[in-house]
């Protein structure tokens, strides 16, 4: 009896440790690891907070998981960089709300080396189109997040379907390990520059760019709120406090503001 | 290796500065994992002796399934119950998705199985002669089995500490099911994992180091408990 009563107690104790005391007012963001990976949200979620005195927890997983948790009601809102699939969920009814925030361009990295030869062709489909041609091995993130999407695009864009071949490695892992796997296999992969900025050094990354500028590697962000009316308990009225001050000069001005240790700007906003 | 070198100065000093948010993440390890490890082997310690001692139907079967869910791999369980607490599952009205009750269950649902089963075969351990000497010396059955278990006490809590060690090393069922949020739900191991992603080796090193070292405190205070228990039974022959 002596053993039960001490269980009991210590059940309560623990349950009472686990359960959080007064509550703030929050919402949850359903987010990319690019974002967070990158330092931009621990810049620019205290100021809101600041502000607003709401407090925002992070998911940050892929894109598509975002996407995902944000219409099965787990989140409040979804910040992500997938246009067309942010725009097909809007059409579908699970988000409202959508708006551009910033964005910053992927760019093709590859061994400094460069054993393909991408420095110099015309467009980064052509700089595509060599590395299959020539099997240079090539890293895809093949995680459905944003930058895998973006990358299927420019594959089908050049007329290629790489999946299955020997030199196409499908990683499923984050930006920022696909670069080292990229690195050590000396292999090309495409990736956002905020990324690439912030780890080529810390990852002693033995790659360089080797394409860039193209209008089609543009990498937009965009945030949305999950609709309410799909999702009742879902916090539109914070949600949205969180979106509109996001695209405010405020928001806009916190965001460019935003640097790397090396005083690169990292994301440019680009909301209207 | 240097970077061994480099990860447990890391963690020196990360100790040394007593780190509040540090200090943070390590308490709601210790919680969560704390809380699923009670309430597995509230469960699963009259269970797997259960098991053992009775009677039942399709016995082999059910502890084929025990043993198979020892291997259950944390992602599939974080996955099954995101499913299930997310506002489109069945539970979605409980709100308990990323929050640290979360965790807890999936942790719970990873060290049932292992307490259970450790359970089962301690007892199943236990000589005969003890079952028959009891009997014979006129126990009744609840004194029977309460001789049984306390004969099979130290394989049990060997499966106790294993379910432990389950719990406190896992990342896959709670980074889904808790979401990682920072000051919310993020705990050592995923903590771990995300330094990891930003490239901040040292600094996730330093994190492993950390957390080692208090499983090894606890693993020790346990074993110390153990040999109490064994030397009281040595003064009672």
């Amino acid at each position: 009896m002596r053993i039960k009563r001490a269980l009991l107690v210590l059940i309560a104790t623990l349950s009472l440790a686990v359960s959080s005391v007064a509550e703030e007012p929050r919402i949850r963001c359903a987010s990319t690891t690019s974002t967070q990976n990158s330092g931009l949200f621990g810049h620019i979620l205290p100021l809101f907070e600041k502000k607003t005195g709401i407090a925002v927890d992070i998911i940050a997983v892929g894109t598509g998981a975002a996407i995902e948790i944000g219409k099965r009601g787990d989140a409040d809102v979804v910040f992500v960089h997938a246009k067309e699939q942010e725009l097909q969920a809007v059409r579908e009814g699970y988000f409202t709300d959508r708006h551009d925030v910033m964005y910053n361009d992927f760019v093709l990295i590859g061994p400094a080396a460069d054993p393909a030869a991408i420095k110099g062709v015309k467009s980064v489909t052509d700089a595509f189109r060599k590395i299959a041609a020539t099997s240079a091995l090539f890293v895809s993130r093949g995680d459905k997040s944003g930058t895998h999407t973006k990358e299927l695009s420019i594959w089908e864009k050049a007329g290629m379907s790489p999946k299955g071949q020997a030199w196409y490695l499908e990683a499923g892992q984050g930006m920022e390990k696909t670069q080292r796997i990229a690195d050590e296999k000396r292999a090309y992969t495409l990736t956002d520059r905020g990324t690439w900025l912030a780890t080529k050094e810390k990852d002693r990354l033995e790659m360089a760019v080797v394409r860039e500028g193209d209008p089609l590697l543009m990498n937009q962000y965009g945030v949305m709120a999950v609709n309410p009316e799909r999702q009742k308990h879902a916090n539109y009225a914070r949600a949205m406090k969180f979106i509109n001050w996001l695209i405010s000069r405020e928001g806009q001005e916190a965001i460019a503001s935003f640097t790397d240790g090396q005083g690169n700007r990292l994301f440019t906003p680009n909301a209207r | 290796m240097d970077f061994i070198a480099e990860g447990f100065k890391k963690a020196f000093v990360l100790i040394v500065h007593f780190d509040g948010e540090l200090l943070g993440i390590i308490a709601l390890s210790l919680k969560v994992s704390g809380l699923a490890l009670v309430i597995s082997s509230v469960a699963g310690l009259p269970t797997g002796a259960f098991i053992a001692l009775k009677r039942i139907p399709a016995k082999g079967a059910l502890i084929s399934v025990m043993n198979t869910f020892m291997g259950l791999p944390p992602v599939v369980a974080g996955l099954f119950l995101y499913l299930l607490l997310s506002r489109s599952g069945p539970l979605g009205f409980m709100g308990l998705l990323y929050t640290p009750w979360a965790m807890v269950a999936a942790q719970t649902v990873l060290a049932f199985p292992i307490v259970t089963s450790l359970t089962h075969a301690a007892v199943v351990g236990v000589d005969p002669i003890i079952r028959q000497a009891s009997m014979t010396l006129g126990a009744s059955p609840f004194q029977v089995t309460r001789t049984i278990v306390a004969e099979a006490r130290y394989g049990i809590l060997s499966g106790v500490m294993a379910a432990f060690g389950r719990v406190m090393a896992e990342v896959g069922a709670i980074l889904i099911v808790g979401g990682n949020i920072a000051g919310r739900t993020r705990v050592m191991t995923t903590a771990i994992a995300l330094e990891t992603d930003k490239g901040n080796f040292e600094l996730a090193l330093a994190l492993g180091i950390i957390l080692l070292a208090i499983s090894l405190m606890i693993n020790v205070l346990l074993h110390l408990v153990q040999r109490k228990g064994s030397l009281r039974t040595e003064l009672w022959l």
